[in-house]
């Protein structure tokens, strides 16, 4: 029941992220979408990724009212409108029927396999040590997955570093 | 630097942030040490330290938390940082396979336990941490320049 409140809110924050004429309202219309998420988190009960969609969260939006606060951007709307719904229409509903097609095979909300789950929940403790589950998932039993996602950062700010660098601005 | 009137936020700002930045960086460096025994872990951890330097220089202006962590000191720590999880991942090797945990497990909830999952959190948390903050710093510099 909570779920579906905040779901129903964080829809409402993404309109209006959307059709708000403020850039910095619509920025903070995005930072109350992604505080939902985090509340949503802890309804389903995983504080790990509340706790980390909450401190993102907060990076993101420093960074994005950091960006946005001195600036105007003109908000371009103008013709072609017909096309562009149109097109928007069209996209829309063959998103929803690839999603159709895909999420009828997927198991129930709440209802898990528990095929591989239920191994890694019996044997956690005794083959890491580590008595946070997610820890132990993430950083011994799929420890490979965290390298690439470290690899993935590491790339993302060697190109942050090397677009943004003072001498590349030069004319 | 620090009481310099001219840059940052006003008075009431700067002082608040000298009482709580050291409490929000002592929190980020206690969820990364105690990843494997409470929610948390080198990601969140490593972004709350982030933030208290991201904090530091919104309150007193980029020259303070420059003269902190620098961008060279920022990349290099990055560097260093991925190296060392990927030696972690390489020294399972001893053991015979990539990311084994060849360290003693030690007893369940005790700080000293799990193996290698703590060297790999704190690597992670530097990483993180230096990296988002490196991001941020990029970010205003190439806005003040323009």
């Amino acid at each position: 029941m909570e779920l579906h409140i905040l779901l129903i809110f964080m829809i409402c924050a993404a309109i209006v992220a959307i059709e708000v004429k403020d850039l910095l309202s619509s920025v903070i219309a995005v930072g109350a979408v992604g505080f939902a998420l985090c509340l949503a988190f802890l309804v389903l009960k995983a504080p790990d990724l509340a706790i980390t969609q909450l401190v993102v969260e907060i990076l993101c939006l420093i960074i994005l009212i950091r960006a946005t606060i001195n600036k105007d951007l003109p908000l371009v709307i103008e013709g072609r409108w017909f096309f562009n719904t149109v097109s928007t229409l069209g996209f829309i509903a063959v998103f929803l029927l690839f999603a159709w097609l895909a999420l009828k095979e997927l198991p129930g909300f709440g209802e898990p396999i528990m095929a591989v789950v239920k191994k890694y929940l019996q044997e956690g403790v005794s083959k890491t040590g580590a008595v946070n589950i997610v820890t132990a998932v993430i950083l011994d039993f799929r420890a490979y997955d965290t390298l690439g996602e470290a690899t993935v950062l590491f790339t993302s700010v060697i190109g942050i570093m090397a677009i943004l660098r003072r001498p590349g601005r030069k004319k | 630097m620090i009481n310099n009137p001219k840059t940052g936020m006003t008075l009431i700002v700067k002082t608040i942030t000298r009482l709580t930045v050291g409490l929000i960086l002592l929190f980020g460096i206690y969820i990364v040490l105690h990843g494997h025994l409470s929610p948390g872990g080198g990601f969140a951890g490593g972004v709350i330290v982030a933030l208290s330097f991201v904090h530091l220089m919104l309150a007193f202006g980029k020259d303070v938390a420059i003269s902190k962590v620098s961008k060279n000191l920022a990349s290099n720590l990055e560097s260093i940082a991925a190296l060392m999880f990927l030696s972690i991942a390489l020294l399972g090797f001893l053991g015979g396979s990539f990311f084994l945990n060849i360290l003693p497990k030690g007893t369940p909830f005790n700080l000293f336990s799990a193996g290698i999952i703590p060297l790999c959190n704190i690597a992670i948390g530097i990483k993180v941490g230096v990296g988002l903050f490196a991001i941020f710093l990029t970010l205003v510099i190439v806005e003040k320049s323009k």
